[in-house]
């Protein structure tokens, strides 16, 4: 998942897709972020690089509509909805999760994981 | 007071005491005696016995001396232990004898030598401008305002070099020095060679010829003493300003018990940087106690003691550097197997030792804190209405002491000090803070921790006579690790010396307005 700023950016990626609970007048999701471009990204306990300032999923409330849907904790958010995700700051990565129009987002997101099934399933001919 | 008991005077032993030695300057005439009656059936009698340690040379026996002193029973006091002197006491006063005449011969010499000097260098311009008018009066020109001038100069500049010369030079010596005061004597040189060539420019070129211009006389006496307030200059900054920044910092270790001091000193002499060392030992270092050592003494003597070794072989058969590397050897190898447990006894000792010490310690603040709540200080209006039963602090301390002199007496022993303070010493102490108003803890700080040197009476010093020995002359200048000794009679200071390093240093140029920060969060946030 490391970057090089300025090169287009390849990873594996996973599609979620998760219904939003409805709760009162909100509309939740089921799990929080962090990170961002105006965040500090030494502090992320979850990205390898710590100068990755992508949004990565931090807390996953068990039994959510996450939850279900297969997000797990420590995925990054790669896009939402078509938007993107990793070059944006953390209060308009909220902004695109909460859309009260939008009842349904799909997600694309990353893990370390995938990226070693594919490599795995490749043989020696991995990805790059 | 429940502490009340017998004093009397206390005994002291003859033989290899260093007391006995100083018997000149005790006062034998201060036996006062004062007996008070108390209200217990005990009567209280204190004799004041001269000023005197209280225990001779410890250090010479092994262990802890039973003696009877201030604090205990009575014992008689025998004429003939007074007045006894060991051989070694009476080679030492002779030495002293000799060594004090032969300095102030030497001091005598150097002061008549500068007091010659001085007169010639403050005679001279008064004589170059009386001469002329005594030797050729009617050939003289006279002159007017000009000269006049010059000699309010001249009375102006001789009155200031007469007060810097005093207050540079005329100071009492503070020591006596194995070798002469370089910079002094090549001063001294200096301005003698000076005034010789400008006596000898005179008598050739005014008095040979007579010259008639005064003025110019005038004015040649006047650059005299202008030249003699610029040697005065230069020797201010030789004797005085040259060693005041520092440039070496020097390591002194007392060779007995370890105390190391550093010092930092500048550009000095090997033996006026002794000088400075020291007049810095006596403040700082604390008093030498010959009795605190005889603890590894006697562990070295019983490491000693353990072998014996035997020559089995018969005499002759080696030489005598061969039998004692063979024996030396042999007991190294022997200790090496013997199952060695001091340093088990050590550790209990000390740790043994300091209950002890923190015990009696304990013991004897509680009883000076007793004691000092029986004295109160009378105020003034209360003097002039009841003048019965005053005392002056030293019947208030006399009244006082005996209720903790005791505790404080253990305490010494314990701690190996009771040579250092005599009883007389510790009243006065006491009347002493009594008078000032200090508290009990105020006064026993003074006997719970070793003082500098210069605190105790000159008798406890161990210190008097030094002799400076290093491999370098000693008026070669300190250089980056140069070594010397500073021997007296009972230990020797070793000085080391290290060069403060040359530093090299840059700038570097901060704009205020560089200073900006970012602020660096990580939140998290619920979707």
């Amino acid at each position: 998942m490391s970057f090089v700023p300025g090169q287009p950016l390849t990873a594996v990626v996973q599609r979620i897709q998760i219904q939003k609970l409805r709760q009162g007048e909100n509309l939740i999701l089921g799990f929080s972020i962090g990170g961002g471009i105006d965040q500090d990204p030494g502090q992320n306990p979850f990205s390898d690089d710590k100068t990755d300032k992508g949004i990565y999923v931090t807390r996953i409330t068990p039994g959510g509509p996450a939850d279900a849907a297969g997000l797990r904790m420590g995925d990054k958010l790669m896009q939402v909805n078509g938007w993107d995700m990793t070059m944006v700051t953390h209060d308009q990565a909220r902004k695109r999760l909460t859309k009260k129009n939008e009842d349904v987002v799909r997600l694309l997101v990353t893990r370390k994981s995938l990226e070693e099934a594919v490599k795995q399933s490749m043989g020696s001919f991995p990805r790059q | 007071m429940d502490t009340e008991s017998t004093y009397s005077g206390y005994s002291y032993y003859s033989g290899r005491s260093r007391g006995s030695h100083r018997h000149g300057e005790r006062s034998r005439d201060r036996h006062k005696t004062r007996s008070k009656d108390s209200r217990s059936e005990k009567s209280v009698t204190i004799n004041t016995p001269p000023a005197e340690p209280l225990l001779g040379d410890s250090a010479v026996r092994g262990e802890q001396v039973q003696d009877d002193n201030w604090g205990e029973t009575t014992t008689a006091v025998t004429g003939t232990s007074e007045h006894s002197l060991s051989q070694e006491d009476i080679v030492r006063i002779t030495k002293d004898l000799e060594d004090s005449v032969g300095l102030d011969c030497r001091r005598y010499f150097t002061l008549a030598l500068a007091v010659i000097l001085g007169l010639l260098v403050f005679l001279t311009p008064l004589a170059f401008l009386v001469l002329p008018h005594l030797l050729w009066p009617e050939k003289l020109q006279s002159c007017g305002t000009a000269c006049e001038g010059l000699f309010i100069s001249v009375a102006f500049k001789l009155l200031i070099l007469l007060l810097a010369v005093w207050a540079l030079f005329f100071r009492p010596p503070r020591a006596g020095l194995p070798r002469v005061f370089v910079f002094r004597a090549l001063l001294a040189v200096l301005v003698l060679l000076f005034v010789v060539s400008y006596w000898l420019f005179y008598g050739v070129r005014i008095l040979d010829s007579q010259d008639e211009n005064y003025q110019g006389i005038v004015q040649y006496a006047v650059s005299l003493v202008d030249a003699l307030l610029f040697i005065h200059y230069l020797a201010i900054v030789l004797l005085e300003l040259r060693q005041l920044q520092p440039c070496f910092s020097v390591c002194v270790t007392r060779s007995t018990d370890g105390e190391i001091r550093h010092y930092n000193l500048g550009q000095l002499s090997i033996q006026r940087a002794a000088l400075a060392i020291l007049e810095h030992y006596y403040c700082d270092f604390p008093v030498s106690n010959p009795a605190l050592l005889s603890a590894s003494k006697s562990r070295a003597a019983k490491h000693l003691a353990g072998l014996k070794v035997y020559n089995v072989d018969g005499p002759g058969n080696n030489a005598a550097a061969g039998l004692v590397h063979s024996q030396s050897r042999a007991m190294i190898a022997a200790a090496a197997r013997r199952r060695d447990t001091s340093h088990n006894e050590l550790y209990y000792e000390e740790a043994e030792h300091e209950r002890r010490v923190r015990k009696r310690k304990a013991r004897l603040v509680v009883a000076v804190e007793e004691a000092f709540t029986h004295i109160k200080r009378m105020q003034e209006e209360e003097q002039k209405k009841a003048p019965g039963d005053v005392m002056d602090p030293r019947e208030a301390a006399q009244a006082i002491f005996p209720s903790m002199a005791r505790a404080l007496q253990k305490y010494l022993r314990t701690t190996k000090q009771q040579h250092c303070h005599s009883m007389e010493s510790i009243q006065q102490h006491l009347a002493f803070c009594i008078t000032n108003n200090m508290t009990p803890k105020a006064f026993l700080e003074s006997y719970l921790t070793p003082g500098p040197t210069l605190q105790y009476s000159r008798d406890h010093w161990r210190a008097r006579q030094w002799t400076l020995i290093s491999e370098a002359s000693v008026t070669s200048g300190l250089k980056d690790g140069s070594i010397f000794l500073l021997k007296c009679v009972d230990f020797s200071l070793v000085v080391t010396t290290k060069k403060i390093p040359y530093i090299q240093m840059s700038e570097e140029y901060i704009d205020p307005k560089s200073h900006k920060f970012v602020l660096r969060l990580q939140s998290e946030t619920s979707v």
